[in-house]
């Protein structure tokens, strides 16, 4: 008999015993990847709190042609705000370039919230014959890359003469159909019956528009802008074809032309570019992850 | 029904109108200097076509970025369902998720100083295997200069799935999610072990979710080109000279006639490639 209760309660305790590994080895799995994922950050953020002296001693092998090793301390042993001081009170240049980054992402957002989301609520409330075509239209140029567009983008700017201006890099993305596409969703996600309910109340169009599309379908409209803003702060191609001038440059342009020597002040500006992503990515983070689902719902 | 097309057109047009100016009618401007000489305009047949199909730039180019399209796709989707699936088992997964996906959020330009102290010929890739060695007794020190040799392709590779596992797996994780449990439920009943459950409950309901993920990561991997260029500049290792390289160094050369030609056939190839996946996935809705 006893034996019995002690061989159940071992069978229970081996069941509990797999069931707590099956998890520790799925964290453990989960963890792995993760650190790869985690090391580039955890080394951009020590190197922004070392000193030059620390710094150009961990990166020594990149200046001389020998075969030793780079080392590094994720912890630096004599932690400096030195590069920021430098950034922040000595080097005016980085404030410009700072607005310029700010100042083409807020107006490339607003932009498209006054463009793409009309024409969002268009494709998703009214279906007429037609729409189904020139919707997929707004996909196909969703998808094309910038290099595809880049020469006709060049032609009409230039002809308007709007080369090495902001105007050259905002006009051309405020008419993205990403945009579209994301908000199409969340409109989507609302039952249609509310709109012919207030229909029958008398609502005008434009009023369902502004009273009840948008506060419901905001959620396609915030994951818009989220992905926008993280998309835009990274903007490469389109500053590199279209301005030549480096004062109008965004940050994201500027940050790679700083050499090795000045390894400590790249690692700061680095991280102060960071600061608005990271602002961005821990509040907007629900809408992040519903816009890269939005983005992936078929009509 | 006639109302309805009026408001259809009201709430489209701005964006229709900026679209025309600033996207259709460029390109089509653009079609039509594909057949013209880049200087003085005259009509030059096919020309241009003929010169950028026997540029051995443009056919590198090509064929690097199939390549690599076709290496990192299939790798990112596999690599984005296996960690779905394994995330899909724990109870809270918010924190897991969010460092998954931050290298999204992460501008390119602030983690090139990072890579390229990875990857220079003394940097903590070589480090690390070195030192993998010296433990193993397998090997010496290895001074592969990652970016400057063939493996550049490589480390393209890794940080393309660097920077977009984290959506894939929210993508996959959102599939997962609309499975409805009764149908596991059911085959537990019916005896049907893990394995089994996987292949015919999990994987046949995930199709709709394989489509889009493969549309987003192909439009993402064009943006690869922001590692490639700031890691190596504007012609680096062969291995690594993609499509994107070709127009834009054919932009800065002011060769745009070669560029109108290139960007109509890669425009056309993908647009027939966009419209035949929809077509696919249609079917496969029906």
């Amino acid at each position: 008999m006893r034996m019995e209760v002690i061989k159940k309660k071992n069978e229970k305790f081996i069941k509990q015993a797999k069931k707590h590994f099956k998890k520790i080895s799925v964290v453990f799995l989960l963890l792995v990847p993760a650190i790869f994922v985690v090391m580039p950050v955890l080394i951009l953020l020590s190197g922004a709190l070392m000193d030059t002296y620390e710094l150009r001693n961990y990166l020594s092998s990149v200046f001389s042609q020998g075969n030793e090793f780079i080392s590094w301390k994720l912890i630096p042993d004599y932690p400096s705000f030195a590069n920021y001081k430098k950034i922040l009170l000595e080097t005016p240049q980085f404030f410009i370039l700072f607005w310029n980054s700010v100042k083409l992402v807020v107006c490339i957002l607003m932009g498209q919230l006054v463009m793409a989301v009309p024409a969002a609520w268009g494709f998703a409330v009214y279906q007429v014959k037609g729409s189904r075509v020139l919707f997929a239209l707004y996909v196909v140029l969703m998808l094309l890359p910038f290099q595809v567009t880049m020469l006709s983008s060049y032609l009409v700017l230039n002809k308007f003469s709007l080369i090495n201006t902001h105007l050259s890099i905002i006009l051309p993305a405020v008419f993205s159909t990403f945009p579209v596409f994301l908000s199409y969703g969340g409109f989507r996600a609302i039952p249609a019956q509310l709109f012919e309910a207030a229909r029958i109340d008398g609502a005008g169009e434009l009023t369902i528009f502004l009273n009840l599309g948008i506060p419901l379908g905001k959620s396609g409209l915030l994951s818009a802008m989220v992905l926008g803003f993280l998309e835009y702060w990274n903007m490469m191609e389109q500053p590199m074809a279209f301005l030549e001038d480096k004062f109008l440059w965004p940050l994201s342009l500027y940050l790679p032309e700083i050499t090795w020597g000045k390894a400590g002040f790249a690692f700061c500006a680095s991280v102060i570019t960071l600061i608005p992503v990271m602002f961005v990515f821990v509040l907007g983070q629900d809408y992040l992850e519903q816009g890269i689902i939005y983005s992936g719902l078929k009509e | 029904m006639k109302r309805k097309r009026k408001y259809f057109y009201v709430f489209l047009l701005p964006s229709f109108a900026g679209i025309a100016l600033f996207v259709l009618l460029p390109f089509a401007d653009v079609v039509k200097r594909s057949f013209t000489t880049a200087v003085t305009g005259q009509f030059n047949g096919i020309k241009n076509y003929q010169t950028i199909f026997h540029n051995q730039a443009f056919l590198l180019a090509v064929e690097n970025t199939l390549k690599f399209t076709f290496v990192c796709i299939p790798f990112l989707v596999l690599a984005g369902f296996f960690t779905a699936l394994l995330l899909d088992q724990l109870e809270s997964k918010g924190i897991v998720k969010s460092v998954y996906l931050f290298p999204l959020a992460m501008p390119t330009a602030t983690i090139v100083m990072v890579w390229k102290m990875i990857f220079y010929k003394q940097g903590f890739l070589n480090l690390f295997l070195t030192r993998l060695g010296e433990w193993t007794g397998f090997w010496g020190e290895v001074h592969t200069d990652y970016l400057g040799s063939e493996a550049a392709f490589w480390v393209l590779v890794g940080s393309y799935i660097w920077k977009n596992l984290g959506y894939t797996v929210v993508l996959w994780l959102a599939g997962l999610m609309g499975i409805p449990t009764e149908y596991y439920e059911a085959a537990k009943v019916d005896g049907a072990n893990s394995l089994q459950r996987l292949w015919y409950i999990t994987l046949p309901n995930l199709k709709g979710s394989l489509y889009t993920i493969v549309i987003l990561s192909f439009l993402n991997s064009f943006k690869i080109y922001r590692e490639a260029y700031l890691t190596s500049g504007a012609y680096p290792d062969k291995s690594i000279y993609l499509l994107q390289h070709v127009f834009n160094n054919w932009f800065v050369n002011l060769e745009l006639d070669k560029m109108a030609a290139a960007a109509v056939c890669t425009g056309g190839l993908l647009m027939i490639f966009i419209l035949f996946l929809q077509r696919l996935w249609d079917r496969n809705e029906a």
